[in-house]
């Protein structure tokens, strides 16, 4: 069963359409974090700001239930946008923030001119990916993907990053450690491209990238 | 590189896909359900929908149209007609559509588009602009709702759009919609240089180089198209071909 997490913070329909489109046959939307016992796979996503987020998850239950299935029992986990910046040990929107630390690092605004690159960062953009990760299996070079977004996550290890983006400055887009892989574009938003790196979740096995 | 987008444009009246000249003379056009299939598997950049009546006919939205549309869009799509409260702007949001189009509502209430803004982010915030051209570089702007003739001049209301958080405009010239003509330049470029928020360039589009035309010499951050997708053998794919030969950062598919 593949659960995607509904701390009210996204687009939560469209997630479940474009995995089931990725021919997930068992798609659950819940707010409940008990059923993350049952999941198979769990998916967070997110649009929004990262105070909210945690302080969602939080409320309702999800931090010590993720930590025991994602950290303790390594189910895969896909953290889409605002799902992946929850990862930092940090997050620097609208104040400093604890986020759920299951990668090191910070969540934090890009770095770039806002004369010259406006935020947020909107629209398609071309991403690079190492070649290795089967995360992007079957997809052609520098594929484009949506992005929708002001804040990055910037992981200490940086091994773990497999794919960039440029936008004013090269920053990660896609991390790939263990059980954990998380994006910060929008697949279910980003057609054909899309579906086919949810798939490649769904079909992901235990490596690192 | 970020990329510069097309958008196909859906009109939805009547249960009907139409098209219009001049916003006038509505004919059908087909099928809004099908369309939004075909341009789905043509991987278009993003989709927009308006439902041209609601306003008129002081209505809601119709959110289980809006949701089978939704149900066939793997990529961003964005919805409008009717959207007159934050509870609309919810369910429109919840039922599937990524950003919201409020035209009227914004007019008769401007606060609205800040209050919108705050609550579900500028991303989701595109105002809905119809502009007619009074006389040569004046543009006056037009409700949906035809009984109210606005005496508002484009460069102001455009300024106020974007201080009170508009994502993005979408901007349609009424003389040019439906007639193939080309987009009006001196209209989209008197926009872009006034704000710098997206500017999404709609009315006019007959051949590719129109869009070429309102990119590079307009400024557009987006062209938005519909009767050259109803009544021409363009499809997205040729024309963001020759976008993309005119030195155009554009998403190219090959469908």
């Amino acid at each position: 069963m593949i659960i995607v997490v509904d701390y009210g913070m996204s687009n939560l329909h469209s997630v479940a359409k474009a995995l089931r489109a990725a021919e997930a046959h068992d798609v659950t939307v819940t707010s409940n974090a008990q059923r993350l016992k049952n999941a198979s796979h769990i998916i967070l996503p997110g649009q929004g700001a990262f105070p909210d987020g945690i302080k969602n998850l939080n409320r309702l239950g999800f931090i010590p239930i993720l930590r025991e299935e994602v950290l303790g029992k390594k189910k895969p986990f896909l953290g889409i946008c605002l799902g992946m910046q929850l990862l930092a040990s940090i997050g620097f929107e609208n104040g400093k923030n604890r986020g759920l630390d299951f990668i090191a690092g910070e969540s934090k605004q890009l770095p770039i001119n806002p004369t010259e690159y406006k935020l947020p960062h909107i629209g398609w953009d071309d991403v690079v990916y190492k070649e290795t990760c089967s995360l992007f299996a079957s997809l052609p070079q520098d594929p484009d993907f949506y992005f929708l977004q002001s804040f990055f996550l910037a992981p200490e290890d940086t091994g773990d990053v497999v794919a960039w983006c440029d936008y004013g400055i090269k920053f990660p887009v896609a991390i790939h450690y263990e059980n954990i892989v998380a994006v910060l574009f929008h697949p279910e938003k980003s057609q054909r491209f899309g579906i086919t790196l949810l798939r490649n979740f769904l079909h992901l096995k235990p490596e690192v990238c | 590189m970020l990329k510069t987008r097309l958008i196909p444009t859906l009109l939805f009246k009547d249960y009907s896909l139409v098209k219009s000249v001049k916003f006038a003379d509505y004919r059908m056009v087909g099928n809004p359900i099908q369309s939004v299939r075909v341009y789905n598997a043509r991987n278009v950049d993003e989709l927009i929908f308006l439902d041209i009546a609601a306003s008129d006919d002081g209505r809601d939205p119709l959110f289980t149209v809006i949701e089978e549309i939704a149900n066939e869009c793997f990529m961003p799509l964005t919805v409008g007609g009717g959207i007159r409260t934050i509870d609309h702007i919810r369910h429109t949001l919840q039922v599937g559509a990524d950003k919201v189009a409020i035209n009227t509502a914004a007019l008769k209430n401007p606060l609205f588009i800040s209050e919108a803004s705050t609550k579900f982010g500028k991303q989701a915030i595109v105002v809905s602009i119809d502009v007619f051209q009074k006389s040569p570089g004046i543009y006056k702007v037009r409700t949906s709702d035809k009984t109210h003739t606005l005496s508002l001049e484009l460069g102001n209301w455009l300024k106020q759009v974007e201080k009170l958080g508009a994502g993005e405009i979408l901007l349609t010239s009424i003389d040019r919609d439906g007639t193939m003509t080309g987009y009006d330049i001196e209209l989209i470029k008197l926009a872009t240089q006034t704000v710098t928020i997206p500017m999404i360039a709609s009315g006019g589009a007959g051949i590719p180089q129109h869009c070429i035309e309102a990119i590079k010499t307009g400024g557009a951050a987006a062209v938005a198209a519909a009767s050259i997708f109803h009544f021409t053998q363009y499809t997205p794919y040729m024309i963001k071909k020759s976008m993309n030969e005119a030195g155009i950062p554009v998403r190219l598919l090959r469908t």
